[in-house]
């Protein structure tokens, strides 16, 4: 095992993909000459040239259909987008394309592509940079929604992503990008659809993706010293979920806190809650809870702004209450 | 400005007239496109089957004789009416019809209608609903040929209705800034569903978006399929030589409606008729007159072309659905 930052998983990732296959290739704002927006793609230009680490001008629409028009006929290509929040004039190409040419041409066309960048709040960027857009990616069939907590995660993702034949939305948590963790030595993927437990317990099921994984952890440890041993799950992609993982544990907790960063109305909590309300209904000893981002556009305020976000006093009195000790 | 206002009859090149072969080819392909529409026409009118239905019917010279400029490997991508693209890239009338019919033997399995036609063995990359959403995808085929350096072209067909839209813009932006190989071709029927050209650009010369980024233009009249032909192969030389994209203004116009529900009521009977003299099929017809091409191998063209469609129909009108139980399978690609 070795130690490194999230960015750098993810640029591993795709370094080694790359030097494997040259279908693949990394085109996107600022990620050739200036090094990566966020540094995701450092050097990646100086190791494999103009040809295959491409700088865009700022036109989304534009160069999002240019990867799927060149998935289509054969290339493996990484959009990156600056943020999610960009993606939204892009919305009909991954929309009405990317999600759609494989049925609408009869399975005669599939789309290997991975459209990837940070998303979630970060700190003091407003209402327009501050969006988690996985609900509304998750909505379309199609598209497969990935969402890492940690550089072992990112980096076993974002490989297995770029191996997929189907067009990915690989949201990366902006605030995660310096967070420091390990990783195996060597050569390594994570499947899509495939949950993972972050800590085990008996008490109370928390779940949570991308950094609000962090506040699930940090909220069992709150728990922990009150003698309450909660478990904690990272369904790691949203989209295919992996519903039985989720499941198990709640069928052994019997009670269960979603805690995400997105809006509540149609929220991804919102699907995982009733499809555990479906399947644990005898098994729960309390309602499923949601904690969820604040139901209006983030302001700039730094205090309101925190006020909006999940955090771990608020999810530690939400699992209180599930357990009846409030 | 009147909305049919046309450029001065441009003398027609005979002096590169082709052989009798060709020009019998691209008389029948224009035929059976022609009754081909006509017979989803009436099988529309019959309820075989529903949806949109954009007819094709007086700008087939345009289809036929752009892509007569290209090579069976070159990538084409169309809008939602592409009936006509599709089978001049070598789709059956089979396919088609049956597509349209909703059934498994249609080019898209029954998945995709009218609007959706595809053929990845024939490189015809679909046709698109959203008006203008396919031209940043013909940069991509572009970029991948560049990419691979496999020598092949796309050409990209969209309506003047595409012109206002961001994804024209941004499509021939990137296809410019990165050169290329690509053919945009604006088939200018002169109105974007029932709004005339003059009401929806402020410049009525399309081809002049081309100065903006660039790029090599060129405008003409479309229903000569010889002069479509050639002045569209020196855009295809220039994408495949030079890896150059072109923009291209093909002024047309559509004797049908925007769609089947479409009454019409925004162009005078007199411009549509007076539309109608000038009928690539006619001149296609013309054309092989001129060539000295016997009355009897005319007509045995026209016969072969109605037991063409016929046999379509029927192939079409005969054929099973998709079982919903294999549905789910066309979403995702395991």
């Amino acid at each position: 095992m070795r130690t490194v930052a999230f960015r750098e998983a993810l640029n591993e990732a795709m370094a080694e993909e790359m030097e494997k296959d040259d279908r693949i290739f990394l085109m996107g704002e600022e990620v050739g000459h200036y090094d990566g927006a966020y540094k995701v793609s450092k050097g990646l230009l100086k190791k494999f040239g103009e040809r295959r680490v491409i700088d865009t001008p700022i036109a989304e629409g534009g160069f999002v259909g240019v990867g799927i028009g060149a998935a289509m006929v054969g290339l493996r290509p990484i959009i990156e987008l600056m943020t999610w929040n960009f993606s939204f004039v892009a919305a009909d190409q991954l929309i009405n394309n990317a999600a759609k040419i494989r049925q609408m041409s009869g399975g005669q066309f599939t789309l290997p592509i991975v459209f990837r960048g940070p998303g979630g709040s970060a700190h003091m960027l407003a209402a327009q940079h501050s969006q988690s857009t996985e609900a509304l990616w998750a909505h379309i069939p199609g598209l497969k929604v990935v969402m890492p907590a940690n550089p072992k995660d990112a980096k076993g993702l974002l490989k297995s992503s770029i191996r997929d034949n189907n067009p990915i939305i690989f949201i990366e948590g902006e605030v995660l990008y310096a967070d420091q963790g390990e990783i195996p030595d060597g050569e390594y993927t994570i499947p899509l659809g495939v949950a993972e437990v972050k800590r085990p317990g008996k008490d109370i099921t928390l779940i949570g993706w991308s950094k609000m994984v962090k506040i699930a952890l940090a909220t069992a440890d709150a728990l922990a010293a009150d003698g309450i041993e909660a478990e904690v799950v990272d369904p790691r992609t949203i989209r295919p979920l992996d519903e039985e993982l989720l499941v198990e544990s709640v069928k052994k907790t019997g009670r269960c806190l979603i805690i995400e960063e997105g809006w509540p109305f149609n929220g991804v909590g919102a699907e995982i809650a009733y499809r555990i309300g479906r399947r644990c209904f005898d098994d729960l000893d309390a309602p499923v809870e949601r904690l969820t981002g604040a139901d209006m556009p983030m302001p700039y305020n730094h205090h309101l702004e925190q006020q909006c976000i999940p955090d771990v006093p608020r999810a530690v009195a939400a699992a209180k209450k599930l357990l009846y000790l409030e | 400005m009147s909305a049919t206002e046309r450029e001065a009859e441009a003398p027609r090149d005979t002096s590169r007239m082709p052989d009798k072969a060709q020009l019998a080819h691209y008389y029948h392909q224009m035929l059976a496109i022609r009754r081909m529409e006509e017979a989803l026409a009436k099988a529309y009118a019959l309820r075989k089957f529903g949806g949109f239905l954009h007819l094709y019917i007086g700008q087939e010279a345009l289809a036929v004789g752009a892509l007569a400029a290209l090579k069976p490997e070159d990538y084409v991508i169309a809008t939602y009416r592409e009936h006509a693209h599709a089978y001049a890239k070598g789709m059956s009338a089979k396919s088609i019809i049956a597509e349209l019919y909703g059934k498994e033997t249609g080019a898209s399995k029954g998945l995709g209608g009218s609007m959706h036609l595809f053929d990845a063995e024939k490189n015809f990359l679909g046709g698109y609903g959203i008006v203008g959403g396919h031209i940043p995808l013909a940069a991509g085929t572009a970029f991948a040929s560049k990419y691979r350096a496999d020598g092949r072209v796309t050409m990209c067909f969209f309506g003047d209705g595409s012109v206002p839209q961001g994804a024209f813009h941004e499509g021939v932006a990137l296809a410019a800034l990165w050169r290329l190989p690509v053919v945009f071709i604006c088939e200018n029927n002169l109105y974007s569903m029932g709004t005339p050209l003059y009401r929806s650009l402020s410049v009525a010369d399309v081809s002049q978006k081309a100065l903006a980024y660039g790029i090599a233009r060129d405008r003409f009249d479309g229903e000569d399929v010889i002069r479509v032909r050639d002045r569209v192969a020196e855009a295809v030389r220039r994408a495949r030589n030079e890896s150059l994209p072109t923009l291209i203004e093909i002024r047309t116009y559509r004797f049908r409606g925007h769609s089947m529900s479409d009454a019409g009521l925004y162009r005078t009977k007199e411009e549509v008729e007076e539309s109608k003299k000038r009928d690539p099929i006619t001149y296609g017809r013309e054309l092989l007159v001129r060539a000295k091409m016997d009355e009897k191998d005319i007509v045995a063209i026209e016969d072969r072309v109605t037991a063409e469609i016929e046999e379509a129909v029927k192939f079409a009108d005969e054929s099973p659905e998709l079982a919903y139980e294999k549905l789910a399978e066309f979403t995702y690609k395991e």
